[in-house]
This record gives C-alpha cells, sequence and structure tokens, in this order.
C-alpha cells in the first residue's frame, strides 16, 4: 500500500508543483481558478486517453512513438512558458500597478491563462497517464487490489496537499516580488523541461549528438527519491545531464530572459501613481 | 537573440543520426513481473537497442536512472528502450510498477 502511495505520489508531485507555481503567478487574476480547472480536467481527461493509446504511442515511430511524444509534451508546455513570461514582462507592471490600487483581485481579461491552463494540462496528462496505467495495472493483476487503491489515493491527496503548500508558501511571497520570483521559476521550469525533451529525443535516437554525460551527482541526490523528483520537476535537476541537455538548459533561459527583454515596454518616464 | 538562432540550427544541423549505428540489438522479457534475463552485456561505447517484450497483462516501467531510461510498456505488447554509449560498469534496472521483483542489470563491457 505504501508502495503504491509512493509511486503515484512521485507522479503527481511533479505536476503538483507545476499547478502551485500557475496559481502563483496568476494571484489576483480574475477567473484564473475556472482556467486551471480547465487545464486539470481537460489533463485527466488527456491522461486517460493516452493511457488507452499506450499501445499504439509505444508502436509509432519505431517504437520511439511515447519517447517523441514525451518530447513534443514538453515542448509545447515550454514554448507556452516563453509567451507567459513575455506577456507577464510587458504587463506585468501594469497588474501589479492595478492590484495594490484595487486591492487583490484584477479584471485583466487580456492575460493569457489560456497558455497557463495548457501548460496545467500538459503537466497533468503527461504524468497523469502514468498514474492510470499503474491503477490499470493493479486492476488487472487483481491482488491486493483495494489495498493498493487505497494507497493510490493516499498518493494523490498528498500530492493535492503538497499542491496547496507550494501555492501558500509562494503566496507568502511579498505582492510586490511576486512576478519577478514567479516569472523566475517558470524559466527554470521551462528550462528543466526543455533539458527533459532533449533527454526523451536521446532516447527516441533523433537527437544523439553531444550525448556524453557531463556529471554524476547521484551520490548527492537520486533522482528517484522525493526530493530529487522535487528539483526534477522545478529546476530540471538530473543526475547525469549530457552535454546537450546542459547546452539546451542554458539556451532556454537565454531565450526566455532575451524574450522578457524584447518584450518589455520600452522605459518612459512615470508619474508616480499618486499624480494622476 | 541571435545566439539562440544559431545555436538552434546548428543543432538541427546535427540531429539526425543515421539508425544504421545501431546495430546492438538485445530482447528482455517480462513475465510475471520479473525479467529475464535479469543480467544482459552489452558492449561498451556503443549504443544499444533494447527490446523488452512484456508477456503480463499489466503494463510495466521499464526504468533506469543509470542507464537514463524510463519507458512504460503496456500490458500484452512491446517497447523499444536505446541506451548508451555506457563506459564499463554495472548498470541497474527495474519496473517501476513491481520493483519488488521486476529487477536486473545491464552490464557494459
Amino acid at each position: 500500500m505504501l508502495g503504491a502511495a509512493i509511486i503515484v505520489f512521485r507522479e503527481v508531485i511533479e505536476a503538483g508543483l507545476i499547478v502551485g507555481i500557475v496559481m502563483a503567478a496568476t494571484r489576483g487574476v480574475a477567473g484564473r481558478g475556472r482556467w486551471v480547472s480547465i487545464g486539470i480536467i481537460g489533463g485527466v481527461l488527456g491522461a486517460a486517453v493516452v493511457a488507452m493509446f499506450a499501445n499504439v504511442i509505444s508502436d509509432a515511430f519505431q517504437g520511439a512513438g511515447q519517447e517523441l511524444f514525451n518530447a513534443s509534451v514538453l515542448s509545447a508546455a515550454v514554448i507556452m512558458l516563453m509567451w507567459h513570461n513575455a506577456w507577464m514582462a510587458r504587463h506585468g507592471r501594469e497588474i501589479a500597478d492595478e492590484m495594490r490600487r484595487v486591492g487583490t483581485a484584477v479584471s485583466e481579461g487580456a492575460r493569457p491563462l489560456t497558455a497557463l491552463a495548457v501548460v496545467v494540462g500538459l503537466a497533468v496528462l503527461r504524468e497523469g497517464s502514468e498514474v492510470v496505467l499503474f491503477l490499470y495495472g493493479i486492476m488487472v493483476s487483481g491482488t491486493s487490489v483495494s489495498s493498493m487503491l487505497a494507497g493510490s489515493a493516499l498518493g494523490i491527496v498528498a500530492g493535492a496537499a503538497f499542491t496547496a503548500l507550494t501555492y501558500f508558501g509562494l503566496l507568502a511571497i511579498p505582492n510586490r516580488h511576486i512576478f519577478s520570483v514567479t516569472s523566475w521559476l517558470i524559466a527554470l521550469l521551462a528550462a528543466g523541461m526543455a533539458a527533459q525533451a532533449v533527454h526523451f529525443l536521446n532516447n527516441a535516437g533523433w537527437l544523439v549528438a553531444f550525448d556524453r554525460t557531463v556529471w554524476d551527482t547521484s551520490w548527492l541526490l537520486s533522482e528517484g527519491s522525493v526530493l530529487g523528483r522535487f528539483f526534477h520537476a522545478l529546476i530540471g535537476y538530473t543526475e547525469r545531464p549530457t552535454e546537450m541537455q546542459l547546452m539546451v538548459y542554458a539556451a532556454t533561459l537565454l531565450a526566455m530572459f532575451a524574450l522578457t527583454r524584447l518584450a518589455r515596454p520600452s522605459p518612459r518616464p512615470r508619474l508616480p501613481a499618486a499624480a494622476e | 537573440m541571435r545566439t539562440f538562432l544559431v545555436l538552434v540550427s546548428t543543432v538541427a544541423a546535427i540531429v539526425l543520426a543515421p539508425a544504421s549505428l545501431r546495430a546492438q540489438d538485445v530482447t528482455i522479457t517480462i513475465k510475471n513481473h520479473r525479467f529475464t534475463p535479469a543480467e544482459v552485456k552489452v558492449p561498451a561505447n556503443k549504443r544499444v537497442q533494447i527490446t523488452v517484450v512484456n508477456d503480463d497483462p499489466t503494463p510495466e516501467e521499464f526504468e533506469s536512472h543509470e542507464m537514463k531510461v524510463e519507458k512504460v510498456i503496456p500490458g500484452k505488447s512491446k517497447g523499444v528502450v536505446r541506451i548508451g554509449p555506457l563506459a564499463p560498469g554495472r548498470y541497474p534496472f527495474f519496473g517501476e510498477f513491481n520493483q519488488a521483483t521486476a529487477k536486473g542489470v545491464v552490464i557494459a563491457e
């Protein structure tokens, strides 16, 4: 039972971390609850569909379908996160100003909540499909089903609690810093996802250049441990990164930074808010 | 931004490695949540393709942190796992969904 709980928990925290960060990043934006819910529900449904077609996906592209599928999902999420950060760079200050003036809720209609909903959906889909397959395996095998299912439920609940913890932890950050903190978190999240996509492309045999392992920190923090998994999801921690992974990680951070710079509105003298 | 574009095009240029370089094939079968053979010898410093045949009705996840693979193999089906090039040594793997029994090791030499 505990084993099942741990397996499910490990899958759920990765998606949970992303949901927590997205919730914090959209703090004070009207309609975010709806969009995040849509993302989660869409992700769960998608996970079920992916699990159902696991055979088909696995067999596609000479057996590399699963890897290519994961790489595509991750790349899509990276693009969405880039878009979000660029958008925030352009409009973040207005939102922060408005938040300060009117209190909390901002009825900003044009926020790219859809982008973040997609990110949430993709995260849930990726991690969720493994949970669905695992649960399916329990049902099919028929041994100690109830205790295994109870364990899995426990894992999901613990994962949800962890999501809440992430969210409230981030909420402790003062209003005027929250956007820059979440922008950094999102940039690191995206870089980690891009490096992971590289890993999947390598496993698929599609991207084998610069595949030498640069270092091995498994003695320090195992990727299999819950803490390792946490940092894997948060900043893309990998025990044994390849040269290509490190390059893509750095390139993604750089691209994120450059995009944010480009998107930032040209500085013009601003009157203090009180003088309006 | 330009650096990024240059990097992307460089990456794109070297992406497509000929599949014919990977001739080494190994097959591992999962039955009753156990791997057969549980010990596999592969040549070191080469890319190796492992076909994992899952004879169980339940899905399994073939996983190894050491070899950096994580792959779901649905029940009654098979999956291809590409590993290496590995330095000589022992590389444990396991089935994540049945860790108590599903264990094995790849030996690169």
